[in-house]
């Protein structure tokens, strides 16, 4: 039983491009429909794996951008120039191509609706992608789970999902942390996360919140550190680094 | 073959034959890991190797330090695609740690500070195959990476190669670890593309 499962779970399913939509002028939420898909929890990530004409394959790692939906199955790319996969999932790729998927992958950062305790979250650049998969999750799952959200990302005009984001969202604070450019009239100067961020904006330590971190390397170990620093429980803390492997 | 993603043609093939399948070339040194990083201070480390009777064998660091130590240069493959070639190391081979045991044990598993564990048979870890590494190019080896030691077992996947390593246990069964136990293969072989159960 066990068995059939994971096979299951680890074929490779052939998925079409159903939708696109643009997030930012270099990244874009892609969805598939993809018969057979097993379901999966908000923070799990796919492997898809692209095959040229002369049977030259790539495979990469994407987190699933929305909690499970039928035969439905969203993610969103960030272009990394010179990227091999990300170029072309950005680009060329169209409407009703096919691409392979096996899934879902993690189940260690990944939050079940179920789960009582507060939850924050922190997101570096494309690092929000399984964050709001959560997001979404609670939402879905209609819990009143308290959400924190930190979000940092170098200029306004980066967002992702800025139009759902802006909509409050009872029980879902969130904080924006931009590292370049400020968004017009906001007053202070463009930082990097840092003590005083995650002093004011995330959970007292003793709340025993779980913290999910996603981002580039540099970043989940910034965040991680200084949440250590606040006292914060490191079994409470799951880390999940991406990114090109040069940041 | 796949199904064919009409247009995609994928980079130049690196052709290089000490890459295995899937892998590219990474001139940096990434980092992952499950949670946030340890710090392990070398004053209170200690290293411990359990028989599956129940015997333990520990190490201080001074201990540690004190043993034949050697340098191996090695290609490193994680399962996230990049591979470097010619790392170079320094630490003492698991041979000099459990050479000495009496044991029957065919299977280990390893503890690492801040809870992490994985799994390997204790025939990839002898006959010079497998270190427990404190340098990395000749400096102390960096807590992202696994410092102040790790287990470097270069022929398998490097989850395999737990960093903040504490301890062996040796084990007659064997018993997923912390990836294996939510997906990953129970091998790793790169060569053979042994990334998650089932393949
Ligand atoms: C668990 C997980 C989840 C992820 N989720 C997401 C997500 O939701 N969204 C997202 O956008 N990304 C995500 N990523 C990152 C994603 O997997 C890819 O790494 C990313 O899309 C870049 O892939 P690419 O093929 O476009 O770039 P690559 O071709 O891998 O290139 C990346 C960089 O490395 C350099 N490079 C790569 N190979 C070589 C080589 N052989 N020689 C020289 N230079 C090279 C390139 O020049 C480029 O600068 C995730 C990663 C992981 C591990």
């Amino acid at each position: 039983m066990a068995r059939t499962a994971v096979s299951g779970r680890l074929a490779w399913r052939v998925a079409r491009l159903a939708e696109i939509r643009d997030e930012t002028p270099t990244a874009r939420t892609l969805v598939f429909d993809l018969p057979g898909w097993p379901g999966h929890l908000a923070g799990q990530h796919v492997d898809v794996r692209l095959t040229a004409a002369d049977g030259y394959r790539a495979q990469r790692s994407y987190s699933l951008a929305a909690p499970a939906n039928g035969d439905r199955v969203e993610l969103t790319i960030q272009r990394v120039a010179d990227g091999e996969v990300s170029e072309h999932l950005t680009g060329p790729y169209a409407i009703g191509d096919p691409i392979e998927i096996r899934g879902p992958i993690g189940g260690w950062f990944a939050w079940h609706p179920q789960n009582p305790e507060p939850v924050l979250l922190i997101a570096g650049g494309s690092g929000i992608v399984p964050l709001m998969a959560m997001i979404r999750a609670r939402r879905a799952a209609g819990v009143r789970t308290p959400f924190k959200l930190i979000y940092s990302l170098r200029t306004p005009a980066e967002q992702y999902y800025a139009d759902e984001l802006r909509t409050p969202v009872a029980g879902l604070d969130i904080t924006y942390v931009y590292t370049r450019e400020l968004p017009e009239g906001r007053p202070g100067i463009p930082r990097r996360i840092d003590v005083a961020t995650l002093n004011t904006a995330a959970w007292p330590a003793e709340f025993g919140a779980t913290t999910f971190i996603c981002g580039p390397t540099a970043f989940v170990e910034t965040a991680a550190d200084i949440l250590l620093a606040l006292g914060h429980d490191p079994h409470q803390i799951r880390t999940e680094r991406f990114g090109p492997s040069r940041d | 073959m796949g199904v064919v993603t009409p247009g995609f043609q994928g980079r130049a093939r690196s052709g290089n034959p000490r890459l295995p399948p899937g892998q590219y070339l990474a001139e940096d040194f990434p980092v992952l890991s499950a949670g946030p990083t340890p710090r392990v201070r070398t004053e209170t480390w200690e290293f411990a190797v359990t028989t599956e009777k129940g015997d333990k064998h520990t190490w201080s660091w001074a201990e540690l330090m004190a043993l034949p130590s050697e340098k191996p240069t090695v290609d490193i493959h994680c399962v996230t695609q990049w591979s470097k070639l010619d790392t170079r190391w320094r630490g003492v081979a698991i041979d000099t740690l459990v050479g000495g045991l009496d044991t029957e044990a065919d299977y280990v598993l390893v503890h690492s500070y801040g809870g992490y564990t994985t799994n390997l048979p204790l025939a990839d870890l002898l006959d010079g195959q497998a270190w427990i590494a404190y340098e990395y190019d000749g400096k102390p080896l960096t807590p992202e990476h696994g410092g102040p030691a790790r287990l470097l077992v270069p022929h398998l996947y490097f989850w395999k190669s737990a960093k903040w390593v504490r301890g062996l246990e040796l084990k007659t069964r064997d018993e997923p670890g912390f990836w294996e136990n939510v997906g990953y293969h129970d091998y790793g072989d790169p060569w053979r593309e042994q990334r998650y159960q089932g393949d």
